[in-house]
């Protein structure tokens, strides 16, 4: 199973932390959060992944069409804290090499 | 598959091959008539192409795989039924969505209607099937025919396997339960199984089945992990088609931001060219985009993330573009059109964002803008190919759209993730030939396209990420494709001797014979052994047969990807055509080439009679023309075919599930 806690930092920046599996029947959820955040006009987004204890290509591919709709309302999306199993599946498909992870979640739009 | 006949075919796979390298080694070295090199060079290619085509077929016999009995599948996986449609009768789309829905593992039957018909979505839901149409977002955007279909409904749905059917396609209840069970191997992409068609006569005029195809050739390139997918009747795993959409992704949009980078550095030097001197405030906007731009390319070279480099750039661009408004408002007005055009760059169907026109892209560069135009041109180029891919409905698309037939690159992109794919040689769907020669001329047309178009777009020898059998397993079946104008030759060179007397090789002497026949002959063999009682002549004969198809193919699909020429891209009808009596202009080409054999004939006997030939030659090219004819006269049969008419009984041996659900 997996929960989707979504807050707004003082910046303005949304943070959404994925619980759990991360997979399929989970994409369209996260999809939808995204979209809902950007919509309610916080297109800075950071998806900080340090819970998701799995991600599969269909997630990923949730996370690209979330960064195209924040960046079409002129902001960005970015990740943070991915784990090492969940690293391996961005390095699988070179997403790695055009979606940097960032350290933190604070910092992940400084820079 | 018993040892035996692996045995038997191996033996013989390898007899064909010492025996066709010796003889076309010696063509060459020994045996080509420089003389009349018109002639000898395009025998002896031809020849060399139809040895290349034997020992690639040859190296695909050679791992026969029969596979047998089934794994059970685990219970649980959940499964989602496509049915893809475009325009074909409702009543045939909702026979077969009713015989997906008595499949018998649990599962989700969906219509993907590309022709968005509120009568199929009324009557398929009506019975609780599923119907997907194209969502908004796919307004004004690229619609890649079947892919664009596919991947909308892949968006819609979260099966994690898809078994994918074409709208007539009726699959067995069992269909899932025989090919589920593969996808126990964890890396297992796809399992294809046969498409057969029951309104096929047994002489089968217009060679719609393809009995070698699915069976030896398919059950050797499994051999080699190279099973191809076919469009219909497979079943797919979600997750491997995603990653290749992830991953294909990821590759695209770094080609298309350093194009569009490249692009843009043009763009901007143009406009600095034509400022006036007293320009100041302007020159010196552009001076610091063309250096956010040698900037981007450098960051991008020093290998920092795509994401990040075009978000700082745009926003540098925006910057500039904010201070250079006031100064520039007239200029801008009349570039605003074209910058709006911008958003159709990637429009032309069958263009993925690598692949974006170059030349539209140089047409760009060459234009005159204000330099408030220049900035915006740049701002929108980075837009249109950069991460938000807004050429595009979907940022990722998982089948391939780099040709009209996208099983062959979607397939070739998974071996080449390192995903395993299966063939289950049994029948588990039944579908629907073409019936008119017209029909199937198209659709033999596109298959050819799609494949030719994979070949200069994404050459499987250059393929990272596939063994070397796989990358010649996928170069096979377009190697076979190119029989066209080897075709050619073969009807000429007999039709030069007859007429002409010109020999291409230096003397039908005994060395010849003794290198040519064991060669043919052996060869034969080989399809014999290979095709274990299942029927090879029809296709034999096509492969020659529809030389103007297979050259046209190959042409219009280099026009397509070199020149950005349209394919005349037709999807094919699935309805019987009005009956309009034989067709003999669609097949002008070969009845002039039938023409022309005939007459050779005729000449040959007269030069011999008048003592200009010898008889030895003469006999040897007049066997050669009737073969060429005998290959040729399916192309009568197939004129002169008035569709399929069943035996009385034959419709109770196959009934169609309306008629059943009629009972």
């Amino acid at each position: 199973m997996i929960e989707f806690d979504v807050r707004t930092t003082d910046d303005g920046i949304g943070v959404v932390v994925p619980r759990g599996r991360l997979n399929m029947v989970a994409a369209r959820e996260l999809r939808e959060t995204l979209t809902g955040l950007v919509d309610s006009g916080t297109p800075r987004i950071v998806v900080d992944l340090a819970e998701t204890t799995f991600l599969d290509s269909s997630a990923l591919g949730a996370l690209v069409a979330g960064l195209k709709t924040a960046r079409q309302a002129g902001g960005d999306l970015r990740i943070a804290r991915p784990t090492e199993s969940v690293m391996t599946v961005f390095r699988l498909t070179n997403l790695d090499k055009v979606l940097r992870p960032r350290d933190d979640v604070e910092s992940a739009f400084h820079g | 598959m018993s040892p035996a006949r692996r045995a038997v075919v191996r033996v013989v796979a390898l007899v064909t091959a010492v025996l066709g390298v010796n003889y076309v080694v010696w063509r060459w070295l020994f045996s080509v008539n420089w003389d009349a090199w018109w002639i000898a060079v395009p025998l002896v290619i031809a020849e060399t192409y139809s040895l290349v085509d034997s020992l690639l077929f040859g190296m695909t016999v050679w791992r026969l795989k029969g596979r047998g009995e089934p794994p059970e599948p685990e219970p649980g996986l959940s499964v989602d039924v496509f049915i893809a449609t475009y325009n074909e009768p409702l009543d045939l789309v909702l026979d077969t969505a009713r015989a997906a829905q008595r499949i018998t593992y649990p599962h989700r039957t969906w219509i993907l209607d590309d022709g968005n018909r509120a009568e199929l979505r009324a009557r398929a839901e009506a019975e609780g099937i599923g119907w997907i149409t194209r969502s908004a977002d796919w307004a004004g955007m690229p619609r890649h025919a079947k892919a664009g279909n596919l991947n909308n409904a892949l968006e819609a749905t979260e099966g994690e396997f898809l078994l994918i059917l074409d709208a007539d396609m009726v699959p067995k209840p069992e269909i899932l339960d025989r090919t589920l069970g593969y996808f126990r191997d964890e890396r297992m992409g796809l399992v294809q199984t046969p498409q057969y068609f029951v309104n096929v006569p047994d002489d089968d005029p217009l060679g719609s089945q393809a009995p070698l195809f699915y069976g030896p050739i398919q059950e050797g390139k499994d051999g080699w992990n190279a099973a191809f997918f076919c469009g219909s009747n497979a079943v797919i795993r979600r997750e491997a088609l995603m990653q290749i959409g992830i991953a294909r992704y990821a590759g695209e949009i770094e080609v298309g931001v350093r194009r569009a980078l490249r692009t843009a550095d043009a763009v901007i030097g143009q406009a600095r060219k034509d400022l006036g001197p007293d320009e100041d405030g302007v020159r010196r906007a552009l001076e610091e985009i063309a250096y956010d731009i040698a900037r981007a390319r450098r960051d991008l070279d020093r290998g920092e993330a795509l994401f990040d480099v075009t978000y700082r750039f745009q926003k540098r661009v925006a910057a500039t573009r904010r201070a250079l408004v006031d100064s520039d408002l007239q200029a801008l007005h009349d570039d605003l059109a074209i910058i709006a055009g911008l958003d159709q760059l990637a429009e032309a169907p069958d263009i993925s964002l690598a692949t974006i026109d170059e030349t539209a892209l140089r047409q760009l560069a060459d234009r005159e803008w204000s330099p408030l135009g220049a900035v915006e041109t740049v701002e929108a180029l980075v837009r249109a190919i950069d991460v938000d891919r807004s050429g595009e409905a979907q940022p990722v698309m998982p089948m391939a759209t780099i040709s009209v037939t996208e099983d062959m690159a979607t397939c070739m992109r998974m071996h080449g993730l390192g995903w395993r794919s299966a063939y289950h040689d049994e029948i588990l769907a039944e579908g629907l030939a073409p019936e008119d020669l017209q029909t199937m001329l198209t659709q033999r047309l596109r298959w050819a396209q799609g494949t030719a178009q994979v070949m200069f777009r994404e050459n499987p020898l250059v393929q990272k990420g596939l063994t070397l059998a796989q990358k010649l397993m996928y170069f096979a079946t377009m190697w076979t494709y190119l029989s066209g104008f080897a075709a050619l030759v073969y009807i000429a060179a007999p039709i030069a001797y007859l007429t002409l007397g010109v020999l291409p090789v230096q003397a039908l002497s005994t060395d010849f014979f003794v290198r040519l026949v064991p060669f043919l002959l052996v060869n034969q063999l080989l399809f014999f052994v290979v095709a274990d009682g299942r029927p090879t002549w029809r296709g034999q004969q096509y492969s020659l047969a529809l030389f103007p198809v297979w050259i046209r193919s190959f042409t219009s699909a280099f026009g397509n990807v070199y020149l950005g020429r349209s394919l005349d891209f037709a999807v094919t009808p699935k309805e019987k055509r009005e009956h309009t009596g034989p067709r003999w202009d669609l097949v002008r080409p070969q009845l002039v080439a039938m023409g022309l054999l005939c007459l050779a004939l005729v000449a040959g006997g007269v030069r011999l009679a008048l003592g200009h030939a010898s008889p030895f030659g003469t006999i040897f090219n007049m066997v050669w023309v009737v073969f060429d004819l005998v290959i040729f006269s399916v192309i009568i049969k197939a004129v002169r075919y008035r569709g399929f008419e069943p035996e009385p009984d034959a419709r109770v041996l196959t009934p169609r599930p309306s008629e059943e659900g009629a009972a």
